[in-house]
């Protein structure tokens, strides 16, 4: 299987390529700069330097949220883009999901916690099972927005030791070392943050599971937020037609 | 310029409009698709950017795939990607300038980007094969009002601008002050065929230290303090006569401001553009004053006048033959001035 596999929903911009099963390359920076600026030419480097034609794809494996709105939505219209030119379809993998493969496997608890200000980060609870051949990834809380606290008291409940990864870790650093009553890990640097390798990787375990990859013109992120003026109208008790 | 047949895709999505468009020799609209969100905006009385910015996703491999379609081409066989890459809502351009460089990236395409209002001038070159720079163009909209001087293809000059609320903003904020609604452009100037323009005198606002540049502010000012006065005294209150005085009020100053330069550069021609372009109050003013002078008066059709991705393959085709080719870095710049390059 030949993938492209990007993720934009955060502060890093990363890109991988995937051909014949093989991680054939993955470029990942971590670096305050417009991932409208960055994201295609790392991608067209990354292409040039592992000799990749975009044409022998299969699918294009993105972060489909939640994170940053317009993160999210320069990855997505890009990977719809390359899908539409290719014909191909696309892979729409949770941006907290795939944080969760960097740790691929472990008994602990996989806490990813990304920034998402208004105190509050996006976070979900996950465990890799063990089976015959390898580890399959289960959702033991799904992704949301809320409270750092409230995810941590809901952690404290499950007395299993747990890991803490993504951009949301530094933020809450001291309410995690405070509140935490089970033991924890916080990501080490080289596993902290988002990769495209673990978008690519979660995206094949998927299509192993049986799911379907969805056309291009399908697919839109998952912001697991409404927009402001939404949220706003909701709250006068109007709808939305 | 050569012979050669160059078909160009234009997406543009600066705003609450995604679309997309095939121009052939950026004159011949092979395929011109536009999906409106105009519904959604109008139940927040204007358009709200992370909204339009999430249509836009989910809109633009539907509005991409139309245009094709109807153009009966392949991308294999178009020749660019264009792409407006600003002035406009930054996070509404984003979803068009990254969705064009998948497909420029994918399908191996030259990309260019384009600017918006570059796209709204070039609108009266499509089913016009006979306009050719210089003339001047009044470019009008709710978010624009420029005076420009248009040397030669991609050469701008901004003789004036507005140092406050557009045009298409005060009839928007006016049509709403007299309960019309949104958008108020097209509200104001079919209340004013019931109206009597002269019936109320709104002020023609100048500015005092600039001969073409546009204030707008004074003259919604003074339509609220009217509105107001008239509910103070318990008079009623005549919408057609407030909505027929505003307008005229407008368009008496953009009329005026593009005599002068028409008079200072001795041009022979005249263009109008964008979404208040095609009010026809105001079509109808520039009409009588270029027939006076016996100037040649040219504007898009009305579905060119508001924003649509065939005025950005029309603007493309020109920056195509000159060579301009932009990177896959191509950023979206919600400030971009006329004339300034990416």
């Amino acid at each position: 299987m030949n993938l492209i596999a990007l993720d934009s929903s955060g502060q890093t911009a990363t890109v991988a390529l995937v051909s014949g099963g093989k991680l054939l390359g993955e470029y990942t920076i971590n670096h305050k700069k417009t991932h409208s600026q960055t994201l295609m030419p790392m991608l067209d480097a990354l292409c040039t330097a592992a000799e990749f034609d975009p044409a022998a794809v299969d699918a294009i494996a993105v972060s489909a949220g939640p994170g940053s709105f317009t993160g999210l939505r320069i990855g997505a219209a890009a990977a719809k883009g390359m899908a539409q030119a290719l014909d191909k379809p696309v892979i729409a993998v949770s941006t907290l999901k795939a944080l969760a493969w960097q740790f691929y496997g472990s008994e602990e608890l996989v806490c990813p916690m990304m920034d998402a200000r208004r105190a509050q980060v996006y976070s979900g609870i996950y465990r890799f099972q063990r089976e015959a051949e390898g580890a399959r990834l289960t959702v033991v809380a799904e992704g949301a927005a809320l409270p750092a606290e409230e995810q941590l008291a809901r952690l404290n409940a499950m007395q299993e030791p747990v890991i803490f990864l993504g951009d949301g870790v530094e933020v809450h650093r001291t309410l995690i070392e405070t509140r935490m009553q089970r033991p924890f890990i916080l990501a080490p640097l080289h596993r902290r943050y988002q990769s495209a390798a673990c978008v690519a990787a979660c995206a094949a375990a998927m299509l192993a599971a049986g799911e379907e990859p969805m056309p291009a013109a399908l697919f839109a992120p998952e912001y697991l937020r409404p927009s402001q003026a939404e949220r706003e109208r909701a709250e006068r008790g109007e709808t939305a037609g | 310029m050569s012979e050669q047949t160059v078909r160009i895709l234009a997406i543009e999505s600066s705003c609450d409009e995604t679309a997309a468009a095939v121009v052939e020799n950026g004159r011949r609209v092979l395929s011109n698709i536009i999906s409106s969100q105009i519904d959604i905006h109008t139940l927040y009385g204007g358009v709200v950017p992370e909204i339009a910015s999430r249509k836009h996703t989910e809109r633009i491999c539907q509005v991409v795939d139309e245009a094709l379609k109807k153009a009966g081409m392949t991308l294999a066989e178009v020749d660019a990607v264009a792409v407006t890459c600003g002035p406009g809502l930054v996070g509404a351009l984003l979803v068009g300038v990254s969705h064009a460089k998948g497909l420029a990236f994918a399908a191996g395409k030259p990309l260019i980007g384009v600017h918006h209002i570059e796209g709204h001038i070039s609108a009266n070159y499509i089913g016009h094969p006979e306009l050719k720079p210089p003339f001047p163009c009044l470019v009008v909209s709710g978010g624009h009002t420029h005076l420009v001087r248009v040397r030669d293809y991609g050469s701008y000059e901004v003789l004036g601008r507005t140092r406050d609320d557009a045009a298409g903003e005060a009839f928007d904020k006016v049509a709403r002050a007299i309960g019309l609604g949104y958008p108020g452009g097209p509200k104001i100037d079919a209340i004013s065929d019931e109206g009597d323009p002269a019936a109320i005198g709104f002020p023609r606002a100048k500015v005092g230290d600039s001969l073409y540049d546009f204030s707008f502010s004074g003259l919604k000012s003074a339509v609220l303090n009217y509105l107001n006065s008239c509910r103070m005294s318990g008079t009623e209150i005549n919408r057609a006569d407030v909505a027929a005085s505003f307008q005229k009020a407008v368009v008496d100053v953009l009329v005026e401001h593009a005599m002068t330069a028409l008079e200072e550069g001795g041009e022979k021609t005249f263009a109008l553009a964008g979404g208040v372009a095609s009010n026809r109050h105001l079509r109808a003013a520039f009409e009588e004053a270029c027939a006076a002078r016996g100037i040649a008066f040219y504007r898009p059709e009305p579905v060119y006048c508001t924003d649509n991705a065939a005025m950005i393959g029309a603007a493309a085709y020109y920056e195509y033959i000159k060579g301009v080719r932009h990177g896959l870095d191509l950023n979206a710049v919600p400030n971009l001035k006329l004339g300034e390059r990416v």
